[in-house]
């Protein structure tokens, strides 16, 4: 399937759930927020939560700034 | 005072937004430094307990990069998610959405600019957000202009701090308009902090001394050549200029008036 994530079009083998998402691409859900197609996932509700062809994902973090 | 007998400030003198009471005046920004371990010296020198935050998308092609929060720890810092690179009031309140998903925090810094040049608020906007904000249940500190009319029309609409600039953000320019920011001072019954503008330690006096409650600074420090020194000349400058503002200045006079007493003269 293809998901666009952060902007950029990828192709990843099918998916249970968001919270195997994030452990594909390697990152710590518990220092990231996510949004799916527009609506903020809340972290509780990865495993719950389905990833589908032409989803477009957010992955966001905290970053230095003023 | 204390067992020397030097006046220190009491313990109470503490300032309070959205019902989180703070000791330090001192909001630093993490923005700008050369590495998050530098950013995070400079935060504990500043004796800061709230440093500003951005939320911005994760580099999913390195995701081993160093991240904000190992070194400078949320559990450490109160963090105040800000809205830079809005410019509008959807934009706003779509990061600062993500942002309370990534923290859980209600408290969050609003900034809608005009334009890239000179980085000032675009207040109009900024007004419009914050009723956004305000409505989805977060708790707003407004970057604003020194303009009394749009800080009132703010603290109106609920904002929970108002912080008007010194200077363009980054620009290191002090602070321009004394007399705005006496007013707004003044007039607002939230807390008041300048934000952007400081360049040097005399700078933040100088805010302090007006009767801020705070000084929100992030460039002054992190492009100083020694970051860590700057954040402690900033630290002393802030509470130097809180301890001016409640001594109390002597009055200005237009002429001499001799320290020694003319009487007695041989």
């Amino acid at each position: 399937m293809n998901l666009t994530i952060n902007g950029e079009v990828r192709a990843m083998a099918p998916l249970p759930h968001l919270a195997a998402l994030v452990t594909t691409l390697g990152l710590d859900p518990r220092k990231v927020a996510i949004e799916r197609n527009l609506e903020i996932v809340p972290r509780s509700a990865y495993e719950q939560t389905p990833v589908a062809d032409g989803d477009r994902i957010e992955i966001v973090h905290f970053i230095g700034g003023g | 005072m204390d067992d020397i007998g030097t006046p220190t400030l009491s313990a109470a003198d503490t300032w309070t937004v959205a019902g989180r009471t703070f000791t330090s005046r001192l909001i630093v920004g993490t923005g700008k430094y050369k590495d998050y371990a530098t950013n995070a010296a400079a935060a504990e020198a500043a004796g800061a307990e709230i440093v500003t935050v951005a939320i911005r998308r994760v580099n999913l092609s390195d995701p081993s990069q160093p991240m904000l929060v190992d070194h400078v720890k949320p559990d450490r810092f109160t963090f105040l998610p800000n809205t830079a690179g809005c410019f509008t009031g959807e934009d706003a309140v779509r990061t600062l959405r993500l942002a309370r998903e990534a923290g859980g925090w209600n408290l969050v810094k609003l900034e809608v600019l005009s334009n890239t040049k000179h980085l000032l608020p675009d207040m109009e906007e900024t007004l419009r957000a914050l009723k956004l904000l305000i409505a989805d249940g977060f708790e707003v500190m407004v970057y604003c202009s020194d303009d009394p009319v749009y800080a009132l029309k703010l603290e109106e609409a609920g904002a929970a701090a108002i912080m008007p600039l010194g200077a363009p953000i980054g620009s290191g320019r002090g602070i321009q308009n004394m007399l705005n920011l006496g007013l707004i001072i003044e007039q607002s019954k939230v807390p008041v902090l300048v934000d952007a503008g400081v360049g040097t330690a005399s700078d933040a006096a100088v805010a302090m001394e007006l009767g801020c409650d705070a000084v929100l600074m992030n460039t002054a420090i992190a492009e100083a050549r020694d970051p860590i020194l700057m954040a402690s000349a900033m630290r002393h400058a802030v509470i130097a200029g809180r301890e001016a503002f409640l001594a109390g200045r002597m009055p200005k006079r237009m002429y001499a008036d001799p320290s020694s007493p003319l009487a007695g003269l041989i």
